[in-house]
């Protein structure tokens, strides 16, 4: 066996060239393969947390009926228990509530429909660092009647800083109300839907524009990490049973499949770079097979048996396959390794990603557990394509070898 | 005693709807410590003969029977194992395996027969020694002249101990120097160790020195002359 090695090995360098294109090759394909996966995965972890920060928070309160029927009568009547609540909850980091009518906005030149978002100026922006997103004019501050419209939005209706629009929705009697605000400030959102969307003003300006009192119909909170969000929701829905407690994989759970959807895929990609490499082995090793038919011919008559002949083959397209394999594992690796913390700046096309919820700079990470998977995949990769150029040494005749001398 | 024996062997070789009888009837005996060239013209026989006795091929009819073993009975794995342990073989080219030093080619056959780690090492310094190369058991066939890696050959073809050693044109791509140098070591051989060997040949220089010389023509044999040298 030791022997078979060492002929398996010797003969790998005997074409060095031919050898080196396929390891290279190999290398190449794992690299890339790793790579794409790693940011892919990247990418997506970009997206959930964008997703969380600026729009879903870690988990939300609804009245039970809101989730059925957003309508203005599904309040929540408990809102200030809840808020003192969250108040006292170490593990709730920030919080805030929001009114949620659905209505129309106009101006001179147009109109949309819109979500008219009641909220609490300074704990939404501690909460969704609404402030931050503010490209034109200022965030609502005390003065009454200022509305914040999304960039999107202000475009369709032709809107500026200081420009007037009248807010139409109705209340839960269903009597038409409208109120004139003036555009304070224009955001950017993770994506145009949302800066069609919503428009934000304060909650007590709306409250002014009703006849009768009103509760939040929306609380939002981040917790202190992705960790906790799990016990905060238990906790939360015990003291509340009576209301709708979701955390963001549950108001969201494309969010949560995209992992598993992509794992998947990223799979089926490893795989088809696997493939694509095994033809080239298979190629390689028949030429090889192919070259050296004398020789297996007079190892063969000598009295080297079929078996032995066959692991020779076998061992040198394993050896050939795994010099590539552990070293485009480690150079994937490396990479991850180093784009992760450096993360790559993807600002030349942010324009256009913006649109998708995706922020400019992605860090490619990868779970340990899948380089083990590329690993074991390139073994079996390796013993696949190994199986054909063997059994074809093994159709070789002696006589017919040796003959042709 | 007979190490090969022969009895009416045939072997025939289809070629569209005419056939070639390459081997046509032949029965030979060639006893232990013989030196036997076997001749002819090209297209005689001679190969198809030694593949047939050397187990590479099968006989269409007849039988060969080697140290007593009828071996057109044995299935094909048993032959391969058969060979392994009683037929040394030397062929025209391609004897070595390149990617092995002198000395690890010897020993491969002798792997290949489980012998020790030290009777390899012994035996194949040993055989070296005795073909002349005992200064060139780390060169690889590259490294070596066509001369001395036929003599190689012949170290590999002793390696097993076997019953006797086949050679098809041993000395077809070598000088005339190179040659009389294998055939002054396999004679040698031939007297000291009692070695039997069976030669197929064109070339003179060979059946110079041959004590038994067997003519095969249209696959039969023509004339068996023992010579004394
Ligand atoms: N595989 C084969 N298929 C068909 N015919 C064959 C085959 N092998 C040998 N022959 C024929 O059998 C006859 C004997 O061939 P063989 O090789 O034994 O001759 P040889 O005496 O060794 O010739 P040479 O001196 O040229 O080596 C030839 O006519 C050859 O054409
Ligand atoms: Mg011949």
């Amino acid at each position: 066996m030791k022997t078979l090695i060492k002929i398996a090995w010797r003969n790998i360098w005997r074409n060095k060239l031919r050898s080196l294109v396929v390891i290279c090759s190999i290398i190449l394909g794992i690299w890339a393969g790793i790579f794409i996966n790693g940011f892919s995965y990247g990418l997506n972890r970009q997206r959930t947390l964008e997703a969380i920060q600026s729009n879903l928070s870690h988990i939300q309160i609804h009245d039970t009926a809101w989730s059925q029927d957003p309508n203005i009568a599904n309040q929540l009547q408990q809102s200030a228990s809840i808020l003192r609540a969250l108040e006292d909850n170490p593990q709730v980091k920030a919080f805030s509530s929001r009114m949620l009518l659905n209505g129309i906005v106009a101006s001179a030149n147009g109109n949309g429909g819109a979500q008219i978002t009641g909220i609490e100026p300074a704990t939404e922006n501690r909460l969704t660092g609404l402030a931050e997103k503010i490209t034109e004019g200022d965030f609502l501050a005390d003065k009454k009647n200022k509305i914040l419209l999304g960039k999107a939005l202000a475009d369709k209706l032709k809107a500026r800083i200081g420009s007037k629009v009248v807010v139409t929705f109705t209340d839960r009697e269903g009597v038409i109300i409208s109120g004139a605000f003036k555009v304070a400030g224009i955001y950017r959102g993770t994506s145009s839907q949302i800066e069609q969307l919503k428009v934000y003003v304060r909650q007590q300006d709306l409250q002014k524009l009703l006849s009768e009192n009103i509760a939040p119909h929306e609380i939002a909170l981040l917790t202190s990490s992705l960790e906790t969000v799990e016990p905060v929701q238990q906790e939360l829905q015990r003291q509340f049973p009576d209301y709708t407690i979701q955390s963001w994989d549950e108001l969201s759970p494309e969010l949560g499949y995209a992992d598993e959807i992509m794992g998947t895929m990223l799979y089926l990609i490893i795989g088809i770079i696997m493939l694509a490499l095994s033809f080239g082995i298979v190629n390689t090793m028949l030429m090889a097979v192919l070259e050296r038919r004398k020789e297996l011919g007079m190892l063969m008559a000598v009295g080297m048996s079929k078996r032995r002949v066959f692991s020779m083959i076998l061992l040198e397209t394993l050896m050939l396959s795994l010099c590539g394999g552990p070293l485009g594992i480690l150079l994937g690796f490396l990479t991850i390794w180093y784009t992760g913390s450096t993360g790559i700046d993807l600002s030349v096309f942010a324009e256009g990603l913006q649109s998708f919820g995706i922020s400019s700079v992605i860090y490619p990470s990868i779970e340990t557990s899948f380089y083990f998977g590329t690993g074991l995949l390139v073994v079996v990769m390796a013993l696949l394509s190994s199986l054909y150029p063997a059994r074809r040494a093994l159709k070789l005749n002696p006589i017919e070898a040796i003959r042709t001398i | 005693m007979a190490v090969i024996e022969t009895h009416n062997l045939e072997r025939t070789y289809q070629d569209g709807n005419q056939v070639i009888r390459a081997v046509d009837g032949i029965d030979l005996q060639i006893q232990e410590g013989e030196f036997t060239a076997i001749v002819g013209p090209s297209g005689s026989g001679k190969t198809t003969l030694l593949n047939l006795i050397g187990g590479l091929d099968k006989p269409t009819s007849g039988e060969v029977i080697i140290a007593g073993t009828p071996i057109h009975e044995l299935s094909d794995n048993a032959m391969i194992d058969f060979r392994l342990k009683h037929i040394g073989f030397v062929f025209q080219a391609y004897n070595l395996i390149p990617v092995l030093t002198a000395a690890e080619n010897v020993e491969f056959i002798m792997l290949l027969q489980k012998k020790s780690k030290e009777e390899r090492r012994q035996r194949s310094h040993q055989l070296l020694e005795a073909v002349g190369l005992g200064d060139r058991l780390t060169k690889r066939p590259g490294e070596l002249s066509g001369g001395q890696q036929q003599r190689v050959a012949v170290a590999r073809a002793l390696a097993s101990r076997p019953s006797f050693v086949l050679a098809d044109e041993p000395t077809a791509n070598l000088d005339s120097h190179s040659t009389a140098n294998l055939l002054d070591i396999m004679a040698r051989l031939n007297e000291e160790e009692h070695m039997t060997f069976v030669f197929a040949t064109h070339d003179q220089r060979v059946i110079d020195r041959a004590k038994r010389v067997v003519t095969v023509e249209d696959g039969k044999i023509k004339s068996d002359e023992s010579l004394d040298r």
